[in-house]
């Protein structure tokens, strides 16, 4: 089963993207904050990472970064979840090693439609 | 969030145009051999190709990225450098300005010879052993319908770059994504998979053409791929028809060269189909303004810089000036006539340097003909070298524009009637090579621009002829060699034995003759037998700006351009001669010049009736002489030209107008217009009265033909 890191500061977000793929039939593992993901990753085997940008400890750009660094997640799909695409904040995450963006506010059908083209 | 880039266009077409002169003069260069040359020319396709896909003309796209990978296989040496590859890009750089002009003009361009040069460059990129992979198509029937009404055909090509899957993205899911959208067939190219032990497995190394059957719009298409856009090369192109609905008339309409049973080739024809389409929608964008003169110029900065100096200079006198005038007495009358004495040399060199700024060198209207004469001598099969001297020469912008096309004129013509054929060469103790050179010198006031062969000359006999044949001389006439070679351009004259295809039907020295002119330039031909011919273009440095003398009539002031007048000159009676009524001829030297007063002319009042009273400006244009019957001569000065069309309306006999330095408007006098009204007015009177008959000129009445 696909396991889906789902890291975000704020409870309703986690909660709501959570619901969604949970309902899709995903599994998920839940992070308040960027450190916590990437402890719960190294625990853990996961197959997409969906984190917020802006998040207190460590933020999502970090998260990224030290997660490329980690030999299992060298392919693994990160996807950034941005409050607007600004074109910096694109070029931040892609610099990071991300690999695509989501757009908050997020639609639960687009979600899932667009995850399909990272995660099998 | 859009921002929109359409400003942009007009500067990226000149930077295109640009970067084709640059891609085929140094193809040219190329024939010798040389790696840094093919990297520029690369380096100028990639720009054009980048260019043209941030505004969506996927014509220049698609068709630019067929050249660039010929390019980049030559680049990196795994190709060697053929001729025919070499004319073949050529031939691309040719379409590629096709293209680009058609979107520059908004108009459709031809795309017989953009399908067929890219089926070319497609046959000879898949001769060189391009791995393709079978085509594999997804079907997707399971997740859409199948075949909607508004179905369309899209053609992807998606390159990604070596490190894609390494941020996470990949390609099959991105594919099974597109799926969702409709049916895909995937052609995967493998030719730049590096060998085994070179492989890199956590790096891509394939490419993809991918065809789509869906009624998805180009942004949903663009969607998928949303994520790794910065990552690959992205083209997307939309076919006009769906393959399904492929009319019999539209495979008929095809060029017979590409035949259905090649796949490579028919895949080449579907995917440039339509190149009008993407440029059509691209042309909405583009301002209206942008037709024809992209408007623009390009200014080095010493210009800018001379000009702020320059400026500076003139803030520096003024408030000297100013200062001088607060309280003003005649002790400092010295001090103020130094002061506008500086203002003069202030207001001139601003001038000039102003005039600079729209100058450039004649190489930009001079770079085309290394091409020009390497094709020509192809064509020819002469053996033709092509010398160009003083490139750095600088002329108006405007001037330059326009000169372009007779310039291109008598070069073929040098070609095509000025140089011999090997064997004749060889038989008058000539190189085999054949010499063009063109030349460009200033002289005073104008630019002379030369265009000169080492051919035979020009055969004053076989003008004679023609000309005789034609009804323009009789038997008896005696020309001189200057003008047997005016004979050259009246309409319709063409010595050439047969009409080739390359200096036309004879058709064009008129026009040639008639651009110049309308520059405010002359062309004269000096041609020795044996030895070669010499066209020689005096054109004046700018239009803005004009050399005039001017005159009084009544208590009116007109402008007389100063490179049209011969002399001027005190009437003598004895040489004054009344051919009939109201013509009046003056003798000068061994010419009669009609007399034509300005007074009459434009109907105003004025000081002298009388020829013997007043003054005589002897003008020449067209190597036809006038008198211009003026009460007084007036000072010489550089005058700034008006349109009088711009403001006014176009009147006979004025070219346009000025302010002069105490306010009043000044009209300038249109020198060939009054000639040619004056002989329509003598050839009038010869009709009406042709007991009497004047006697002018073999010339003049030649004039009145023409």
């Amino acid at each position: 089963m696909t396991k889906i890191l789902v890291v975000d500061d704020s409870n309703s977000i986690r909660d709501m993207v959570s619901f969604t793929l949970k309902s899709a039939g995903y599994e998920t593992v839940e992070a308040k904050d960027g450190q916590d993901g990437l402890n719960k990753a190294k625990a853990t085997s996961i197959d997409l990472v969906i984190s917020d940008v802006n998040m207190p400890i460590m933020d999502g750009i970090t998260l990224c970064q030290e997660l490329r660094k980690l030999p299992s997640f060298k392919f693994t799909p990160i996807l950034m979840l941005t409050t607007e695409s600004s074109g910096d904040m694109k070029m931040r995450g892609k610099a990071a090693g991300a690999t695509g963006w989501l757009v908050k506010p997020f639609n639960p059908e687009k979600l899932l439609a667009t995850i399909k083209r990272v995660v099998r | 969030m859009s921002v929109d880039l359409s400003q942009f266009i007009p500067s990226f077409l000149e930077e295109s145009f640009e970067g084709l002169e640059l891609m085929e003069s140094s193809l040219l260069d190329l024939e010798q051999g040389d790696d840094e040359t093919i990297n520029s020319i690369f380096r100028a396709a990639h720009s054009i190709k980048g260019g043209a896909g941030t505004f969506g003309f996927n014509s220049v796209t698609e068709f630019t990225h067929l050249v660039e990978t010929l390019l980049d296989e030559m680049r990196d040496g795994r190709r060697k450098i053929a001729q025919d590859d070499v004319e073949l890009l050529l031939d691309s750089v040719d379409c590629m300005r096709l293209l680009i002009e058609s979107i520059r003009d908004e108009i459709e361009c031809d795309t017989s010879k953009i399908i067929e040069t890219s089926a070319l460059l497609e046959k000879t990129l898949a001769a060189d052993g391009v791995e393709v992979s079978e085509a594999i198509t997804i079907n997707s029937s399971d997740t859409v319908e199948s075949k909607t009404d508004d179905t369309s055909t899209w053609q992807i090509s998606f390159i990604p770059e070596h490190h894609l899957v390494q941020t996470g993205n990949d390609p099959l899911l991105l594919f099974n994504a597109l799926a969702d959208l409709g049916e895909v067939t995937l052609v995967a190219c493998a030719k730049k998979l590096p060998a085994l032990n070179e492989l890199d497995a956590e790096e891509i190394h394939l490419s993809w053409n991918i065809t789509l059957q869906s009624s998805a719009n180009e942004d949903e298409i663009k969607e998928v791929f949303e994520w790794v856009e910065d990552e690959c090369e992205l083209i997307i192109t939309k076919e006009a028809l769906s393959n399904g609905d492929l009319s019999i008339a539209e495979l008929l309409t095809e060029p017979p060269s590409l035949e259905e049973s090649d796949p490579i080739l028919s895949t080449a024809t579907s995917k440039i189909d339509n190149p009008a389409k993407p440029t059509e929608k691209s042309t909405e964008k583009s301002s209206s303004k942008a037709k024809n003169d992209l408007g623009s110029i390009r200014v080095g900065v010493d210009k800018v810089d001379s000009l702020i100096n320059l400026v500076g200079e003139l803030v520096i006198t003024q408030s000297m000036l100013s200062e001088l005038g607060n309280d003003f007495d005649l002790s400092k009358v010295e001090r103020l006539n130094s002061g506008l004495e500086q203002l003069l040399q202030n207001t001139k060199e601003l001038q000039e340097s102003v005039m600079r700024i729209r100058m450039l060198p004649i190489s930009f209207a001079f770079n085309r003909f290394p091409r020009l004469v390497h094709d020509l001598s192809k064509k020819t099969g002469k053996d033709i070298e092509l010398i160009l001297k003083g490139e750095q020469t600088e002329l108006d912008k405007t001037v330059m524009e326009q000169i372009g096309d007779p310039l291109v004129h008598l070069v073929r013509n040098a070609v095509d009637h000025g140089i011999e054929s090997a064997e004749v060469r060889l038989a008058n103790g000539k190189p085999k090579k054949g010499t063009i050179m063109l030349d460009a010198y200033h002289q005073g006031g104008s630019i002379i621009i030369e265009i000169k062969d080492d051919g035979g000359g020009i055969d004053r006999e076989a003008v004679f002829n023609k000309a005789l044949e034609k009804g323009l001389v009789d038997e008896n006439t005696v020309l001189t060699d200057a003008q047997t070679f005016d004979l050259l351009f009246e309409p319709g004259f063409s010595t050439a034995k047969e009409v080739s295809d390359i200096s036309g039907r004879g058709v064009g020295m008129d026009v040639v003759k008639k651009n110049i002119q309308s520059l405010g330039g002359r062309i004269q031909v000096i041609s020795e037998p044996g030895k070669g011919s010499t066209f020689r273009v005096n054109l004046p440095l700018t239009l803005a700006i004009l050399d005039g003398q001017l005159v009084q009539v009544g208590t009116e002031t007109y402008i007389i351009p100063l490179i049209t007048i011969v002399e001027s000159l005190q009437p003598q009676k004895e040489l004054i001669n009344r051919v009939s009524g109201d013509m009046v001829l003056y003798r000068l030297r061994e010419d009669n010049v009609p007399v034509i007063p300005i007074y009459q002319l434009f109907n105003i009042p004025s000081e002298f009736d009388n020829i013997e009273k007043s003054l005589l400006v002897v003008v020449e244009a067209d190597g036809q002489k006038i008198g211009l019957m003026v009460d007084d001569l007036l000072a010489q000065q550089q005058v700034v030209i008006k349109s009088l069309n711009d403001n006014y309306q176009q009147v006979d006999g004025i070219s346009g107008a000025t302010i002069l330095g105490d306010g009043s408007v000044a009209m300038i006098l249109d020198v060939p217009g009054i000639i040619t009204m004056a002989l329509a007015q003598a050839q009038l009177n010869q009709k009406n009265r042709s007991t009497i008959k004047p006697k002018i000129t073999q010339s003049i009445s030649e004039g009145v033909n023409s």
